[in-house]
């Protein structure tokens, strides 16, 4: 990401220090470029952040939080790793195949991805990788809904475990249909059919040697019916997070816990239809458009509800600035902001001309890098102690907070005024072809100069994950005096088992400041009196 | 400690864990076939009118029923053998479920004659939309049928031995195995009928 944002920033110049790799003259190509964008989506979403939101905090914490011993399918677990594993290892050594790797971007739209090279190895990864989160996601719901302690009823989970049992029923229902449009490509590419080549198709001045009668929209419709949900695949594990750290650290039970629930739940039932949205300018018809943009209307409602929950949580209380809570705190307004810029893209009329611009661009990423990004970085600050006994470094932890939410949005903020102006994204020298592009192209510098010092911001974060392993302060089971059932747990969790003894719960999950009792908080493990 | 509901079942769910799972699978399953089955109703409305029945003229009608009937043998067969042990029958089982794997057997190898007579008459995928979408559903259906005959084998020969330190679990297993081959035969009946017959 920091090479290509070299070569919008200074085109066409050599990219220093990695530029030898490219060639002689060090220039960064266009092949290279569209591959570098292909890989960096595919990369974040299906290698990072769901395997880190879902995989790694998932597994970890749904059986800590529901006092279960460990997951319900053990084997499954081992399967599922290893099948990202081995779809991880192909994905990159598309990378050093003579083809190089895919580069028809991370949606993959025929025709083009269809005739260009290196999609067969990504297909073939992409395989595995779905095959991969199937697995885990059956084991996660299985989990919850078996494997809760004695007491645990469905209204006292905590709302990360809400969360994920959503997430996971979207990546089960979801996934499914793009390893149908994954093998239908990869068949197009293999064995000569014409699934999304339409008939007649002329590619450099030739005729396409198929049979034709297929449709590029076919792949659109499958892709979009996995790849919608999967934006909430993305949020909904955050947000979960960022419930447990601000219910925490306001010291206050979470404001409309049950409207959190229910607006997830039924956020994960509206996002199977919403998934033509993307799609307004395919020409799919006034009909489609009108029913798809009414359905993005209303499902923006339960990403409200749960914001406003989260925004009203914080009224009132004497709230503890640690890191995990600053994280957590910045995620509420830079998700707003992502969710806010999404609406003129659900509607079909002002999408038309946003339609992939550079503020499509700056809408997903508030949503996903500020936003999904900083909870699981408040995540990993929260949870750190119950993984390894010790606290992370607190100054630390501030050298990283507070660079990173500036450089966040010095990278993202004028991507919206480039995207207004009409500049398309996915252009290799950033739109200097065009005219109307000309006057807010000096922010590429700009936002090149963010990006590389958000990369310089993470440094006392990675620092901090090391260093606090060995020198970080020593903290008993439940440093935060929290009340969830992992916080019962020894830290580090005992190995195979979790807990010395499966917990019994007695009461909801946050109760927190209640009046008349002796100290702040109080443990779903607590018997209640009388 | 061990891991509660592998066998027994959980009092308010009704279910043992692995149960779960495999509904679970076989809702990612109807989702996974139901892409493909749209994609079959997208590409057979953008065909020209008629196109896609004239094409499938020339499936073998015949050998496509047999094979649903050996299909659906298959899984009466597979129902016998779970009843078999609950009925604490092992000789019975070690019968029904080794018809259920000829029958399978029976499927591949009508399958196999239906593919190679289709390439004999230069019919291959790329040949047009329909028979890319008849080889990309009767194939995917062929790989969950050898799939489920690899883990029906295991439980056939190797597998078996657990039937004497935990029969229970055992029976269990060849429930959950059978709730998928019901699965992969239903899969069948809605194939038959929208390639060979519509």
């Amino acid at each position: 990401m920091m090479i290509m944002r070299w070569q919008l920033a200074y085109p066409e110049t050599a990219v220093p220090l990695v530029g030898s790799i490219f060639g002689e003259d060090g220039m960064l190509l266009p092949e290279i470029y569209n591959s570098l964008g292909a890989m960096h989506g595919t990369i974040m979403i299906f290698l990072g952040i769901v395997p880190l939101a879902v995989g790694a905090f998932g597994n970890y914490f749904v059986p800590l939080q529901i006092g279960a011993p460990d997951m319900a399918f053990p084997k499954l677990n081992a399967a599922s790793y290893w099948s990202y594993f081995v779809g991880g290892v192909v994905m990159m050594s598309s990378f050093f195949t003579a083809e190089g790797a895919a580069r028809s971007g991370w949606t993959s739209y025929p025709p083009l991805a269809d005739i260009e090279v290196g999609q067969t190895i990504w297909l073939i990864g992409m395989i595995f990788l779905i095959t991969s989160s199937l697995l885990g996601s059956i084991n996660i719901i299985t989990t919850i809904i078996q494997l809760r302690a004695p007491g645990l009823t469905w209204m006292r989970m905590p709302f990360f475990v809400w969360a994920q049992f959503v997430t996971s029923f979207l990546l089960v229902l979801a996934f499914p249909p793009l390893e149908a449009a994954a093998v239908l490509q990869l068949m197009d590419r293999v064995v000569g059919t014409s699934f999304f080549l339409p008939s007649g198709l002329v590619v450099s001045g030739e005729l396409l040697d198929v049979s034709g009668g297929g449709s590029p929209l076919l792949w659109q419709h499958l892709f979009w019916f996995l790849a919608h949900p999967e934006v909430y695949v993305l949020i909904l594990p955050a947000m979960g997070i960022v419930a447990e750290v601000i219910a925490n650290n306001t010291r206050k039970p979470l404001w409309g816990y049950n409207s959190l629930v229910f607006a997830a739940v039924f956020l994960g039932f509206m996002s199977f239809i919403v998934w033509a949205h993307h799609m307004f300018l395919t020409g799919m018809g006034t009909a489609m458009s009108a029913f798809f943009q009414t359905t993005t209307m209303i499902i923006s409602i339960p990403s409200v509800i749960i914001l406003s929950a989260l925004f009203i949580s914080l009224w009132g209380a004497s709230i503890r600035f640690n890191t995990p809570m600053l994280f957590a705190l910045a995620f509420l307004p830079m998700f707003g902001i992502g969710g806010l810029t999404g609406l003129p893209l659900g509607f079909a009329a002002s999408d038309i001309y946003l339609h992939d611009t550079y503020y499509v661009i700056g809408h997903f990423h508030y949503v996903v890098a500020p936003g999904t990004i900083f909870g699981l970085f408040a995540g990993i600050y929260y949870w750190y102690p119950k993984i390894t006994g010790r606290k992370m470094s607190e100054l630390l932890g501030k050298l990283h907070f507070w660079p990173s939410l500036i450089f966040m949005n010095g990278i993202f903020m004028p991507m919206f005024i480039q995207g207004l102006a009409g500049v398309s994204r996915r252009l290799w020298d950033g739109g200097l072809e065009y005219a109307h592009a000309s006057g807010v192209l000096h922010w590429n510098e700009f936002m090149s100069i963010s990006a590389w010092l958000l990369g310089l911001a993470q440094l006392p974060f990675i620092f901090n994950v090391f260093y606090s392993l060995k020198r970080g302060e020593k903290v008993k089971n439940n440093p935060w005096d929290a009340t969830t059932l992992e916080w019962s747990a020894p830290s580090p969790p005992l190995p195979h088992v979790n807990f010395e003894k499966i917990p019994e719960v007695h009461r909801v999950a946050y109760e927190y400041s209640l009046p008349g009792r002796k100290r702040d908080f109080t443990p779903q493990t607590e018997p209640k009196k009388g | 400690m061990e891991i509660p509901y592998t066998v027994e079942e959980r009092p308010d769910t009704g279910l043992f864990n692995a149960k779960l799972g495999i509904w679970l699978f076989l809702a990612s399953e109807v989702m996974l076939f139901g892409g493909l089955f749209s994609a079959y109703i997208f590409l057979r409305f953008g065909a020209p009118v008629g196109a896609f029945h004239e094409w499938g003229l020339e499936l073998n009608i015949p050998l496509a029923t047999f094979n649903t009937l050996i299909l659906i043998s298959s899984s009466v067969t597979m129902i016998m053998s779970w009843a078999s042990l609950k009925l604490n029958e092992f000789k019975k089982y070690k019968l029904y479920m080794g018809l259920t794997l000829l029958c399978a057997l029976g499927f591949l190898i009508i399958k196999y004659i239906e593919y190679t007579s289709k390439f004999d008459h230069h019919i291959y995928p790329s040949t047009n939309t329909f028979y890319a979408i008849y080889f990309a559903l009767t194939g995917l259906h062929g790989l969950h049928i050898i799939g489920g005959m690899i883990v029906l084998y295991y439980f056939w020969i190797p597998g078996s031995k657990m039937w004497n330190s935990k029969p229970e679990q055992f029976t269990n297993r060849i429930e959950i195995a059978g709730l998928y081959w019901h699965f992969v035969d239903l899969v069948w009946i809605f194939l038959f009928p929208i390639l060979y017959l519509l």
